[in-house]
């Protein structure tokens, strides 16, 4: 089945956030900080409310409710406070009749700023006691330690130190939204998110309104990989359209994009494998430290997932790892596709390379002789209770053919960095690595994690007809394509409509964690399951009529059902014990590139990858959440990073914040496998992380096997392997 | 009172695509307060339309396309030139319309997303192949794709898969659609191709 969108999607008329438009609306725009830490000693909005065209001009001193918010933690301003603590930092609103002269006017704004010294060092923050306090609760927002076994000792002995830099999501269609107010004073929110919900339960308590006088409705979203879970222009647009009594929209330029939402954080991981001479490990060791930024957002769950997804998908009795989230004066960072995960995987796979090396072993051996299988005990004491077939995924991995050598007489286009270079492939050597990756699907450590649809059939001009309603947000994903699949294989019904997502159903939960064809598809398939009892049962008193008889008799049947996947527990917070996961996803990727070693460019030759889902419920769409999510994991390897330095990002745009057009992806192989999860709907495992943890790894052992290069550090910057001063 | 409508008109709690679809009432009363001196009366066609109008001379295309003419389906990904959301087509020409004054396009022709399909609504060869291929996710960078993909192939820039990577690499993708956006450019420049043999 095709997605539902496809046709509004290629003819330009499916509305995004930024697209929407009323008659009389105001454009808002939002002054930030320039200062990554600063003292305010004032904020003078005189001048900009002096400008024709301005309606409003707020601060955080016209915030209705509460003045803070958080998804974990409601640490953050709604504008600040008194302080600022990251660059970008909202400090006050406007609202004018056009989007130039409310930029105007918020740059009349004088605000003055007492710079004070910014906390950047996340290892510092994390265990120097003299770094000065980000926040007055100090600078550890989650320490999470996992403890199993004693020995930590081994024959065979290998260490690191790794570093992921800051990724950004770069959604295409940046953070947009229109706030209407409502006439019952309350306000209309129409906006690109990924759970409308939580964007409800903390824009309400700041507006000092009651959840039902918010109302949420999801507009079109333009990508969102995470950088939707948080608020950004929610709280402001509503403020301004409740103060001005007028429809505000806000849209976010690309560069204010960069500063409108969190990131991926940034780690600094050391890591010590020990392990048999025939490299079967005995123990790992690891400190994991994630710079959270400047307020908590997720970086509890984040570092929940760096600390027990931190040795891999291998068996290991001895496991000593302490991983940290810490508050720093750096742009905050949260949600991206595989958090946590991803930055560990980029780590203990660099690991495995290195063992493999010193066992004498090649990469996919020495990750088969530890490979986690059904029935293995986790680093949290969880068994693996559902298939898990690492070692045969590699195998097949191994066997799949490959691009074949590079030909002498090669396109010059086909070099890395294309044909503009001063060289021509003089230096350019080739090179082969694999990667594997482990995520936990939905949302992990107790939370009551659920999704709710409504489902009603109805005749429509004498023709049974099924509308399916939940507040799942359509991000790209292909969610309603496969919504719609269930709900007509279940009813049996082929007119199937999706009714746009809003507030006025049940929470859908976050299209986040790979979960929304587990959770809101379970929602979607329990609740037709309902409505066909009661069609059944319909059917029992009159056996001789018609679905369209029996509907015209007893009129539309609507049920309403919440779904929940079984529960998980919290982990112990001295020892990482629990069953924290409700599912576990592997994806492996073999990446075979082409390095030149003179001029540091790397050219990703062919990606090949094997993925376990589970069941395919649509083919199309699951290869593209592969691509996708694999495209990522490359960018995170070679090219993308928001560069900081003392707190202030340098490269805030897409001139310098480089994510990987067409002629990096290379072409793909892929092999999915289907076995399929008892607990999960229809046996599903969610599919859209893991391709992006097993990429980075896989290009990045490459890159090391075409230059010998140890290479620390993603992303790979061309002076990492270019300008190496020679050994000795 | 001004209502919130759907573009098609209809109930706006049954989009068949599960897409909010807000739209547009009246767009061009977007005058407001930012005025400029300097005014310059422009002529162009949209999508086959003639317009005219008096232009700031800092307005790009893609504003003057987007709030001013309500052609919402060209997107402004970065507004810098650098992402290639905004694609269409000048004279035939494809251009980023971010970075075109409006003033520029005097006497020429533009065509946008809104004037690919068959005024009938039959999609283009190239739309269809999209969908077919699932040459996108979020659809945000579509219609810039689309714009492009069509350019590359009346360029006779579509021989082979290396030549429409190369042709296309101004249109960034984010959800990685990339796979699909090949196939869909290929298979349509084959298309095209046997029917000019045909012909
Ligand atoms: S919006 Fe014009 S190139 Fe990005
Ligand atoms: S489909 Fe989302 S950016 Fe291309």
């Amino acid at each position: 089945m095709l997605r539902p969108d496809g046709t509004l999607k290629v003819t330009g008329e499916f509305a995004y956030s930024s697209d929407l438009w009323l008659d009389g609306m105001l454009w808002g725009a939002t002054l930030r900080s320039p200062h990554p830490s600063a003292w305010i000693r004032s904020v003078d909005v005189g001048p900009a409310l002096a400008m024709p065209g301005v309606f409003a001009v707020l601060t955080h001193e016209d915030v209705p409710g509460e003045k803070f918010y958080g998804l974990e933690h409601k640490d953050q301003p709604v504008l600040a406070i008194d302080q600022v603590r990251y660059q970008g930092e909202a400090v006050a609103l406007v609202a004018a009749d056009h989007p130039e002269t409310a930029r105007r006017a918020a740059a009349a704004i004088v605000v003055d700023y007492e710079v004070r010294e910014a906390v950047v060092d996340a290892r510092r923050a994390a265990f120097d006691p003299s770094c000065p306090p980000v926040h007055a609760h100090g600078n550890l927002v989650r320490h999470q330690p996992v403890r199993v076994g004693s020995t930590f000792d081994a024959p065979v002995v290998v260490t690191g130190e790794y570093e992921v830099g800051m990724q950004d999501q770069a959604f295409l269609g940046p953070e947009s939204g229109l706030a209407v107010p409502g006439e019952d004073g309350g306000v209309d929110l129409y906006v690109a998110t990924q759970w409308l919900h939580v964007d409800q339960d903390q824009v309400a308590p700041c507006l000092a309104l009651p959840k039902e006088k918010v109302r949420l409705s999801l507009a079109g979203v333009g990508g969102a990989f995470g950088a939707r879970e948080d608020l950004s222009m929610q709280i402001h647009a509503s403020m301004l359209a409740l103060r001005t009594g007028k429809p505000v929209k806000i849209v976010y330029g690309r560069e204010e994009s960069f500063f409108g939402h969190v990131h991926r954080h940034p780690a600094r991981m050391r890591y010590e494998h020990g392990a048999t001479a025939d490299g079967r490990l005995v123990y790992v060791r690891a400190e994991i430290v994630l710079d959270g930024g400047a307020y908590c957002s997720s970086s509890p769950a984040v570092v929940g997932n760096a600390a027990s997804l931190g040795v891999g998908p291998y068996e290991v009795g001895n496991v000593w790892i302490d991983a940290y989230g810490v508050y720093t004066n750096n742009p905050p960072c949260g949600a991206m596709r595989g958090f946590g995960a991803v930055q560990a995987c980029y780590a203990y796979e660099s690991q495995m390379d290195r063992l493999a090396e010193a066992c004498g072993l090649s990469p996919v051996e020495v990750r088969i002789r530890n490979a986690v299988s059904q029935g293995s005990k986790l680093a949290t004491g969880q068994i693996v209770d559902t298939p898990a077939p690492l070692a045969d995924m590699l195998r097949e991995l191994e066997a799949m053919p490959g691009p074949g050598e590079p030909s002498a007489a090669r396109d010059l286009r086909s070099l890395p960095g294309g044909v503009a270079q001063t060289t021509h492939g003089e230096g350019v050597r080739r090179g082969v690595g694999y990667g594997v990756g482990i995520k936990n699907i939905c949302f992990s450590e107790g939370f009551d994690d659920y999704s709710t649809a409504r489902v009603r059939v109805e005749l429509l001009g004498g023709e049974p007809h099924v509308l399916v309603h939940t507040a799942a947000a359509e991000v790209g994903q292909g969610l309603i394509t496969i919504k719609a699949q269930i709900a007509r294989t279940e009813l049996g019904i082929d007119k199937v409509t999706i009714a746009p997502a809003d507030t006025s159903v049940g929470s859908a939960g976050s299209s986040s964690a790979s979960r929304q064809s587990y959770v809101t598809g379970g929602a979607v398939k329990a609740t037709c399951e309902a409505v066909r009892e009661r069609l059944d049962r319909m059917r029992a008193g009159h056996p001789e009529l018609t679905l369209e008889e029996l509907l015209e008799l007893y009129g539309p049947v609507e049920e309403t059902r919440e779904y929940r996947h079984r529960p998980t527990t919290p982990m112990d917070p001295l020892t990482g014990q629990g069953d924290s996961h409700v599912q576990l996803a592997l994806c492996v990727h073999r990446a075979v590139v082409d390095v030149d070693v003179e001029l540091g460019l790397v050219k990703v030759v062919e990606l090949a990858a094997v993925q376990d889902v589970g069941r395919i419920l649509n083919p199309l769409a699951l290869e593209g959440q592969i691509h996708g999510g694999t495209a990522q994991g490359l960018g995170l390897a070679l090219m993308e990073e928001i560069q900081v330095r003392d707190g202030k990002v340098l490269n805030p745009s897409f001139t310098d914040y480089l994510i990987p057009t067409i002629l990096d992806m290379p072409p793909m192989r892929l092999s999915i496998l289907e076995n399929p999860d008892p607990h999960a709907p229809y046996g599903l495992r969610g599919a859209g992380e893991p391709p992006t943890l097993s990429s980075t790894p896989a290009v990045a052992a490459a890159v090391r096997a075409a230059t010998g290069l140890d290479l620390p550090r993603v992303p790979i910057r061309p002076e990492d392997i270019a300008l190496v001063p020679a050994a000795g | 009172m001004t209502a919130i409508v759907r573009r098609s008109g209809g109930n706006p709690t049954n989009a068949p695509d599960g897409g909010l679809c807000l739209a547009l009432s009246d767009m061009g009363s977007s005058e407001a307060t930012l005025s400029s001196a300097i005014r310059t009366e422009t002529t162009f066609t949209v999508n086959g339309r003639r317009v005219q109008m008096e232009l700031d001379p800092r307005e790009s295309l893609l504003d003057v396309l987007r709030e001013r003419l309500g052609l919402t389906g060209t997107k402004k990904g970065c507004d810098h030139g650098q992402c290639g959301a905004c694609t269409v087509h000048l004279d035939g020409r494809r251009i980023v319309s971010c970075l075109t004054p409006a003033v520029q396009v005097n006497g020429q022709a533009v065509t946008t997303i809104e004037g690919v399909a068959a005024p009938d609504g039959t999609l283009h060869p190239l739309q269809e192949a999209f969908i077919d291929n699932d040459a996108l996710q979020c659809g945000y960078c579509t219609p810039g794709q689309v714009m492009s993909g069509l350019a590359c192939i009346a360029e006779g820039h579509a021989g082979d898969d290396d030549e429409i990577r190369e042709y296309l690499s101004g249109n960034l993708c984010r959800c990685g659609a990339y796979a699909g956006i090949l196939a869909a450019v290929r298979e349509t420049a084959r298309r095209t191709d046997s029917r000019v043999g045909e012909g």
